[in-house]
Parts: C-alpha cells; structure tokens; sequence
C-alpha cells in the first residue's frame, strides 16, 4: 500500500516537475491574490498587516482549488485512472499518492505566499512554532479535501465551475482555524492559537477518516 | 440451516402514481391546523421581549427554522452513510438488486432531506436578516454565526448541483454520498460559533442538560417548542412528498429509456437483415 502511494505520488511530482504548472502558473496566481488584495485595501498597511493571516489562507485555499483541478486533469485525460486501476493499484493508493504529491506542492504555494506576505506586507512572526504547524495541518486538510472533491468532479462536463463551488465552502473550517491561528502567530491577535491549530488537526482527522472510507466509492466511479 | 424467504420484487416495483397518501394528508393537515395556532401563539399570546421588542416574534420561525434545517441535513449524513453501505459490493443477482434498491431509497432520502435544509437554512437567513434590520440596524453583519450558517447553505447548494449532474444514478449516489459525508462536518461549527466567537448573535436559544441557560421562558420558552414541533411536522410533510416526487421522477426517466430503447430495437428489427439484401 505504501508503495503503491509513493509510486502515484512520484508520478504527479514527476509530471510537475517536467509540466512545471505549479511554478509558474499556480504561485504567480496566488501571488496575484495578494497584490490585487493590496488594491482592494487601498494598500493600507496596517490593515492588510492586520488581515494578513486570513489572506495567507485564502491565496492557498485558491491555490488548491486549481491544484486539484490539475491533479485529476492530468488523470481524465486519455482515461488514465482507468489505467491505473487496471494496473492493479487500489484506489486508497490512488486517492492518497494524489494527495500527498498536491500537499508537497501546495507547501511550496504556502511558502511563496509567506514570503509574499513578509515582502510585500512587512508582516513578522513571533510564534514560528504555531505558524508552522498551523500551516503544515491546513495545507494538509486543504490537500486530502481538494483531491476527494477532484476524484469526485474529474470527468464532469462542468467540474471547471461545479469544484470552486464544491470546494471552498467545505474548506471553511480550515480558512477559519486557520486564520485564527495565524493571527495570533503573527502577533495581531492575543487568543488561543493553540486552540485553533487543534480544531484544524481535528478538521485533518476528519477529512483522512473520509479520505479512507471515500475513496473506493470515488474512484470505482470516476 | 435457516431459509431466508425471497423477496417479493414485484410487489416492491410497483410504482406510485401520485405523491398524496392517507399519511401526508393527515400529516399535512395536522401540519396546517399547528401552524394557524402557532401564528396565534406567536403573535398575540406570547408577550413583546423587553429588549427585542415585538421583533422577538420573528424568533418563532428563525429558531426552528434552523433547527430543522440542523435534523434535514443530519438525515442527509446518516442517509449517506446507508447508500455508500448498500453499494458497497456488486450490482448482480438477487441481493444486489435488493441492496440496488435500497440504496436508491437512502439517496432519494438524502436528496429530500437536504432540500428541506436548504429550504429552512434559506429561511433562517431571511429572518435572520429581517431580525437583524430591527435590532441591530442592518440587514447584515460579518457575525460568525451568520457567516458560518451562509458556508453551511452553499456548501449544500453545491450537494444539490452534484446530485443534479447528468450521470448515472450509481455513481452519482455515491459521489453525493461522500459529499454530504464531508459537508456534514461544518454541522457543529455552525451550532457553536456562537461559542466559539465573540458574536453579535445571541447565544443558543435553548440549552440542553440540567444546568443549561434559557435566554426564553414562560410562554416565549412554550411558543418556541410549539413551533419547533409545527416546523418539523410540516418539514416531515414536505419531505414525504418531495422524496414521492423524487421516485416519480426516476420512474418517467427509466420510462422515457425504455420508450427510447424500443423504439431503436423496432428501428433495428424493421432494418433489412444482411440474408434479405
């Protein structure tokens, strides 16, 4: 089974690394987000500064959105998936190799948009230990949720529109723990980082437990 | 060795014709009959709140509004959890056409009961809203219990556009499944927000358990049971019926398949054979 994960996963990393989509399409988007943000707040320093910790999440929650999109594009096409199951992988191996290779790469999203977040908003930390796991449960659940709801639109005649929809609401919880969290990280908030970092690990909890019991019906079907 | 009878498929197959039964209609005129009295109750009975005002009244809809929404989308959930247990194997022979129906049963439950959600979530906001004009002066805050109850009805939006995907039925549940399996989880949220957050929104209505608060008593604490107990009559009523309409309309779908398949296979026999050109 692990290997069978590890394969997929190196297989969606092997097709970035070649196709480079993450690069140089998903992080520049994200990027965007942030500077069009800035417009939006007449780039009002102290309160993008404010606001920072909620735009880091919701530059990474877009960032997903199209990741995952990507994730099964690449598997619809020419009926790959049916491929990989023929080949004899189990979907479990399937759904989480997928996951795993998105969470690596929408860690690198996260991390340009920190970085985008110190230089372009003067943001300083003074929690790093909260902040990165914090970062590290949201990315995470915002990967596992991505791909189940990819699996579960790849092939749709309207999955282009139909997973945003899908997709953003159901990642809620993680945007708001996560902000939470952040805010206090970074120092604009004095409430229980902590406290929030444990809701979002139980929201990761939760969305495995799905992932598990899920990916059988999903990917039979797709 | 104990022998299990066969199941008598044709007595189950037999399709209904109309979505009235003798159970809806005493459902719904006891339905009707408890909302006359709850807008007696609620308008005139039950006194103006000291703060609040008459604008208390509006109370009686938003709060079991949502709570009924809270049971329909629950249904959803434990709906789910049947239909993905139900097509967990294979689709052949006698007990897969049984376990085939039954899932069918749990999705056309899943689908009604997130409708009737949808429905009274919708409602909660448009109180919610009015409510929230009289009291706090707009119509609209970024509250967390309001921000938190829009994610929960979009997020059931997008259940309802994934259920009305043209695809095939098997599928189709199954993937709605997961979804409300998913969805499910923004439940709690919702419900303690208030907690959770410094909110505009007032605290639970009513608290469960021996030292749980009540921002209502005497006749305000009475007329919001009654009208939890009308709203979820009502919502029952509603929900017998759309999930009849639902049936009907897989059965106008299978009709208009075999319609579709005959009409080819006549095309096909009425073709002349390779031995008569």
């Amino acid at each position: 089974m692990w290997r069978e994960i590890w394969l997929i996963c190196r297989k969606d990393l092997t097709v970035e690394r070649r196709a480079r989509v993450t690069l140089i399409q998903i992080v520049p988007t994200v990027l965007l987000i942030l500077v069009v943000f800035a417009f939006a707040f007449d780039a009002n320093p102290s309160l993008l500064g404010a606001g920072a910790g909620g735009l880091f999440w919701v530059a990474v929650l877009f960032g997903t959105v199209l990741g995952a999109k990507r994730s099964f594009d690449i598997e619809a096409e020419g009926g790959n998936l049916d491929a990989l199951r023929l080949g004899g992988l189990s979907p479990a191996a399937i759904l989480w190799g997928k996951a795993a290779a998105l969470a690596i790469q929408m860690a690198a999203v996260a991390l340009c948009t920190a970085a985008g977040l110190v230089v372009l908003f003067s943001v300083t930390v003074s929690d790093w230990l909260l902040l990165v796991t914090a970062a590290v449960c949201g990315t995470a659940a915002f990967s596992i949720c991505g791909c189940l709801y990819g699996a579960m639109t790849v092939g749709l005649r309207s999955a282009d529109t139909l997973l945003p929809l899908l997709l953003i609401p159901v990642a809620a919880p993680v945007l708001l723990a996560g902000t939470r969290a952040f805010d206090v990280a970074l120092g604009t908030s004095a409430d229980q980082g902590w406290s929030w970092t444990a809701l979002l690990a139980v929201v990761l909890v939760t969305y495995v437990a799905v992932g598990w019991a899920a990916a059988g019906p999903l990917l039979e079907d797709a | 060795m104990i022998e299990t009878p066969e199941p008598d498929l044709r007595r189950q197959a037999q399709p209904p014709s109309m979505t009235g039964s003798v159970a809806t209609r005493v459902l719904g005129s006891i339905g009707l009959a408890a909302a006359a009295v709850m807008a007696i109750l609620a308008l005139w009975i039950s006194p103006a709140d000291a703060v609040q005002g008459d604008a208390v009244r509006l109370m009686y809809v938003h709060v079991p509004s949502i709570w009924v929404a809270y049971g329909g989308f629950a249904l959803t959930a434990f709906a789910s959890m049947r239909v993905l247990w139900r097509t967990r194997g294979g689709i052949g022979g006698t007990e897969g056409v049984i376990a085939d129906r039954q899932a069918r049963h749990w999705d056309r439950v899943a689908g009604a009961a997130a409708e009737l959600g949808v429905m009274f979530t919708a409602l909660t906001l448009v109180t919610g809203s009015l409510w929230g004009k009289v009291t706090w002066g707009s119509y609209w805050q970024w509250d967390a219990r309001l921000t938190t109850t829009v994610l929960l009805f979009v997020t059931y939006l997008g259940y309802l556009a994934l259920r009305r995907l043209p695809t095939e039925s098997r599928a189709r549940a199954r993937r709605s499944a997961v979804m409300a399996l998913i969805a499910v989880v923004n439940l709690p949220i919702v419900h303690y927000s208030v907690d959770w957050w410094r909110t505009l929104h007032q605290e639970a209505s009513l608290s469960l358990g021996p030292g749980g608060d009540r921002n209502y008593t005497g006749e305000m604490y009475w007329t919001l049971l009654y009208s939890w107990a009308t709203f979820t009559v009502v919502a029952l009523w509603i929900g017998m019926h759309r999930y009849r309409v639902l049936r009907l309309e897989e059965l106008a779908e299978e009709a208009a398949l075999e319609e579709l398949l005959s009409v080819r296979r006549g095309e096909h026999s009425s073709e002349p054979s390779e031995s008569d050109r």
